[in-house]
């Protein structure tokens, strides 16, 4: 449900004074959680990848070292050749370190997945069960100009709370959604129908 | 500065971009379009028109302090008035700078007033590196989502899941807990079936990712699909598009671009990146009073905004300023170049700390030999240069051919069905060859990678001989049979990708460009390079190599050359110069290579432009009909202003305003009348001497303002220009002052002056329109609109084209 509130509380903050904060709020919790991820033990590693040399086969060393310690004579654990090829056996061998964030990984995936089926869901919200809810509610029909959401205001006779507003929260949010929704109406007039814009 | 005309309570402010005004395409009709607020609400403590019985000189402070509101903005699909924005924000500097004596308030005023644009740069370049990191993780994940599944955690993409597990030289991809879906539903991998059921899961995937996403897209932003650079490029130039750069376009494209990317189409997301970029710096402007309220400083944001957008999608920060003064802004003050590299930096770095690629590196293609090459090879690098400018003039020609089709035939009724069958047959002609599955990014990243004894890929299959390899230093050496199979392979991918990029670009789906240009030209450099060490290693003792290239030596980098390709390709498409240059060395991190990047660069751009002079984005522009006046091209012809101006010999008198004997009926009656956008107000109809010019919408606001809110307007008030109206009887109704709304300086030109001249002052000042007098007297007006229009007609292309105001 925060989701679909969402878009609303989307199209009032433009007047809204709060929506500076609202954006600096959502940008910070984006950014968190890859800033303070803590590097787990799991998340760095030294990789060695030394290929066939004589007659030993190739193979991949991964150890948990730290940057430093990232060569081929702290990782390559048991050293396949004695003492004195060691040296031309590191040579062949390439070592790199590496680091990632598994939280930033998994906060990220998981955030996206949450938007994506948000979005699904306020779509299908839109397509199926709006024109139900809107044609049984004789307040509030489908509008289609600015005139009609000035009359619906009248005709509600809501009793005007303090403050000279004569219309309430929710309302608001319903003239927003409506103008939201009349924008994109024109949008994809002008996209899709007439191909005015963007091919 | 407190404009208290501005101050919203419940309805929608009228400067922000996100609300529109029905799009009637021209005329405005007197009950209030809705975008401007209706203006019988309560406004505690507006101040009352300065107007009415007051006989004082309206100076340029008043009306900056009482505006009303509406006064000074735009309609939708408009040009802004350059000039009176800037001299509007000059205004409010020196405002700003005499009150920051007064106190000391004031002058802290004035100290964040000045800092407020580095911290709109760096909020646009945190926002900006953040959402690029986003894309880059989740469309990695979400591609190799085709293939299988990480049983170890299903956010995982193949690479990570495979990091702890202990693999074995030779199957150096493979790991146990990365699932193929055969393996997943079948329990084995191998076999026909497994082979059939894994191409199934393929395209069913790639068929959902596009068809949500030309869902959504349609569903929410429908101004979220294509490119974006060429609306952009003439949002810069002064146009308005509201909605374009809008909160929900910036997330419907965000998350269309990770499943359009996702389904293996073959488009890329730094063109997108750039919208995604541009949004962010109009939906932070929006935080602070000096840029929300003025649209030539809103654009100045933009362009540092558009640098920081291709500085993620390359990790390119220079690279990122130079395409934004090159190919994406209008005007470049100096002061923007500062500051744009501060907001690529501040992206790249947000970027760089989100960490998507596990190597601190923020492209997945990052090139890291350095290999010299010789003065000879600068002959394939050019013919990779002509090989970039044919296939850019073959890809504009037909990519426009083909959204022209889109655009006037029944196919462009079935957008989502067109997105369907092309996902289709992308995705069924892609499974089967090795390198048209994989993403296009790692495509190109192993094109541009150097093979080493440790790479196991098919295309560094050369015949190694181990008793000579002396360390990491590998000769050149004959191709081995899995590099024979891989060029094949690459041949085919190119054939592939050069026709179905025609197809994808400009659906209605977020699509790029940079990416698959890119992977075209590294598939034909990486074919001539290992052409070319063939070539070498067999015939080490023909004259042009034996003086460098020896039996033994490590001469031929085909990476190089696939680097070089890649630069051409993409030189041809855009016809970017020094950006593309620096943006691919950026990429290499050397500049060795700059020669050779170069010479290609040049190459490509030399034959594009014998082919056809305009770039992908401009021909696009002038596809759709946006007014863009373009600042490359000289105006070579010989016309003068009094053949371009309007009206022309037969067409009826110029509509003009009296400035002191037109009553609000006449007005009015113009207004509705004719559709024009501003109209002259001259002394006189006898004498047709010009006194300024007023704009459409202004007249409109102020004069239903002053209906509403002032005693004793009525039809037959007179409406007086001046400051000194005529005096009345005293029976008549109260005159109706409107001089603050008139533009008192507009810019004129005599009939005789060439049109040379007239379109050089429209691109360096930014005009809306210019007036056109004859021995002192107004004759005619030519706007921008009549400029593009004359412009197309002297290049032999349609007038008719240019659709916008």
């Amino acid at each position: 449900v925060l989701f679909s509130q969402a878009p609303r509380m989307f199209a009032q903050s433009s007047r809204n004074p709060a929506s500076p904060v609202l954006l600096l709020v959502l940008l910070g919790c984006v950014l968190c959680p890859p800033a303070q991820a803590s590097k787990s033990s799991e998340d760095i590693r030294c990789k060695c990848i030394c290929p066939p040399y004589r007659n030993i086969s190739g193979h991949i060393y991964n150890k948990n070292v730290s940057q430093k310690d990232c060569n081929c004579l702290h990782v390559v654990e048991p050293m396949p050749v004695p003492g004195n090829d060691v040296e031309a056996y590191c040579l062949l061998c390439e070592c790199k370190y590496e680091e990632r964030s598994t939280t930033t990984i998994k906060v990220i995936i998981i955030i996206y997945l949450s938007v994506v089926g948000a979005l699904l869901l306020y779509m299908a919200f839109l397509v199926l069960v709006d024109p139900l809810i809107r044609k049984t509610d004789p307040y509030t029909q489908p509008l289609h100009n600015e005139e009609d959401s000035e009359d619906t205001r009248s005709l509600a006779a809501m009793p005007a709370p303090a403050g000279a507003r004569a219309n309430t929260v929710l309302e608001r949010v319903e003239g927003a959604q409506q103008r939201w929704k009349r924008q994109v109406q024109e949008q994809r007039k002008t996209v899709f129908d007439r191909h005015k814009m963007l091919s | 500065m407190d404009q208290k005309g501005y101050r919203r309570g419940s309805f929608q402010s009228a400067t922000s971009d996100e609300d529109m005004l029905e799009i009637a395409g021209a005329s405005m009709d007197f009950s209030m379009a809705d975008d401007d607020p209706p203006l019988d609400r309560e406004m505690g403590g507006f101040p009352t028109y300065n107007g009415g019985g007051m006989n004082g000189t309206s100076t340029m402070m008043d009306f900056l302090e009482e505006p009303l509101p509406g006064v000074g903005t735009y309609e939708d699909f408009n040009t802004i008035d350059w000039v009176r924005e800037k001299s509007r924000d000059r205004d409010r500097h020196r405002e700003i700078t005499n009150r920051s004596k007064e106190s000391t308030w004031a002058l802290l005023h004035s100290v964040s007033d000045a800092f407020s644009g580095w911290l709109l740069m760096l909020l646009i370049g945190l926002l900006a590196g953040s959402l690029a990191g986003l894309i880059d993780i989740s469309a990695h994940w979400m591609t190799d989502l085709k293939e299988g599944v990480c049983l170890a955690g299903f956010w995982f993409n193949h690479e990570h899941c495979c990091w702890k597990s202990n693999t074995t030289f030779t199957g150096r991809d493979k790991c146990p807990e990365w699932k193929s879906w055969s393996q997943l539903i079948l329990g084995h991998g191998e076999g026909a079936f497994a082979y059939i059921l894994n191409y199934f899961m393929y395209v069913i995937w790639a068929l959902m990712f596009s068809l949500l996403a030309v869902l959504l897209v349609k569903s929410f932003a429908p101004y979220a699909c294509g490119s974006g650079i060429p609306e952009i490029k003439t949002i810069l130039s002064g146009f308005i598009i509201r909605g374009y750069l809008g909160k929900w376009t910036l997330v419907i494209k965000t998350i269309t671009l990770v499943l359009a990317v996702s389904s293996g189409l073959s488009l890329g997301k730094e063109g997108p990146l750039v919208h995604v970029a541009c949004c962010c710096g109009n939906i932070l402007c929006h935080l602070f009073t000096k840029y929300r309220k003025n649209e030539a400083k809103r654009r100045e944001v933009l362009s540092a905004a558009a640098a920081a957008g291709v500085s993620v999608a390359f990790g390119a920060p220079i690279g990122g300023v130079l395409f934004s003064l090159e190919e994406v802004s209008y005007y470049f003050p100096l002061k923007t170049l500062w500051r744009s590299f501060f907001a690529a930096l501040v992206a790249a770095f947000t970027l760089r700390s989100i960490n998507p690629f596990g190597n601190s590196r923020l492209v997945l293609f990052y090139v890291e030999f350095h290999m010299p090459w010789h003065l000879l090879e600068l002959v394939p690098f050019i013919l990779l240069g002509i090989f970039g400018g044919l296939w850019g003039a073959f890809f504009i020609r037909s990519n426009i051919a083909w959204c022209r089709r889109r655009k006037t035939t029944r196919l462009g009724k079935y957008p989502v069905l067109e997105v369907f069958v092309v996902t289709a047959i992308t995705a069924i002609l892609a499974f089967p060859n090795e390198y048209t599955r994989m993403s296009t990014s790692e495509l190109i990243s192993e094109l541009f990678n150097d093979c080493g004894i440790l790479d196991s890929s098919q295309l560094c299959e050369y015949v190694n001989d181990f008793n000579s390899t002396k360390g990491d230093d590998l000769p050149d050496r004959a191709a081995g049979p899995g590099v024979y199979t891989a060029m094949w392979q690459l041949a085919l991918a190119l054939i592939m990708k050069v026709f179905i990029t025609i197809f994808t670009f400009g659906m209605k789906v977020p699509s790029g460009l940079f990416i698959p240009s890119m992977a075209v030209g590294a598939i034909a450099g990486r074919l001539l390079g290992v052409a070319v060490e063939q070539l070498a290693f067999y015939h080490h003792d023909w004259p042009i190599f034996s003086g460098w290239c020896s039996q033994g030596a490590d001469c031929i980098t085909p990476g190089l050359y696939a680097m070089v390709g890649a630069a051409a390709c993409l030189g041809g498409v855009t016809r970017m110069t020094v950006s593309l240059v620096v943006i691919m060395f950026e990429l290499t991190g050397g500049l060795e290579y700059i020669v050779p990047l170069m010479a290609a660069a040049m190459t490509s751009k030399w034959v594009a432009d014998a082919i056809g002079r305009e770039g992908i984005y401009d021909a696009h522009i002038r596809l759709n009909g946006y007014p863009f006046l373009e600042a490359k091209e000289e105006f070579s012809h010989k016309t003068r202003a009094m053949d371009v101006m309007r009206p022309r010999k037969n067409d009826p008198p110029l509509t003009v305003i009296t400035q002191d004997s037109m009553t609000v009926e006449d007005v009015e009656t113009i207004v509705t009348k004719t559709t024009y956008s501003g109209y002259p107000v001259v002394v006189s109809r006898a004498s047709q001497r010009l006194v300024g010019f007023v704009l459409r919408r202004d007249l409109i606001i102020s004069i239903e303002n002053a209906r509403k809110k002032q005693d004793g307007i009525v039809s037959t008030s007179v409406i007086c220009f001046t400051d000194y109206c005529p005096p009345l009887p005293p029976s008549s109704p109260s005159v109706l002052k409107l001089r603050s709304i008139l533009d008192l300086s507009p810019f004129t030109v005599t009939d005789e002056t060439p049109m040379e001249i007239v379109v050089d002052i429209f691109r360096k000042l930014g005009l809306r329109q210019c007036l056109v007098t004859h021995n002192g007297k107004l004759l005619g007006i030519i706007t921008k609109k009549d400029v593009l229009k004359h412009i197309a007609q002297m290049a032999n292309q349609d007038p008719n084209s240019i659709l916008f105001n």
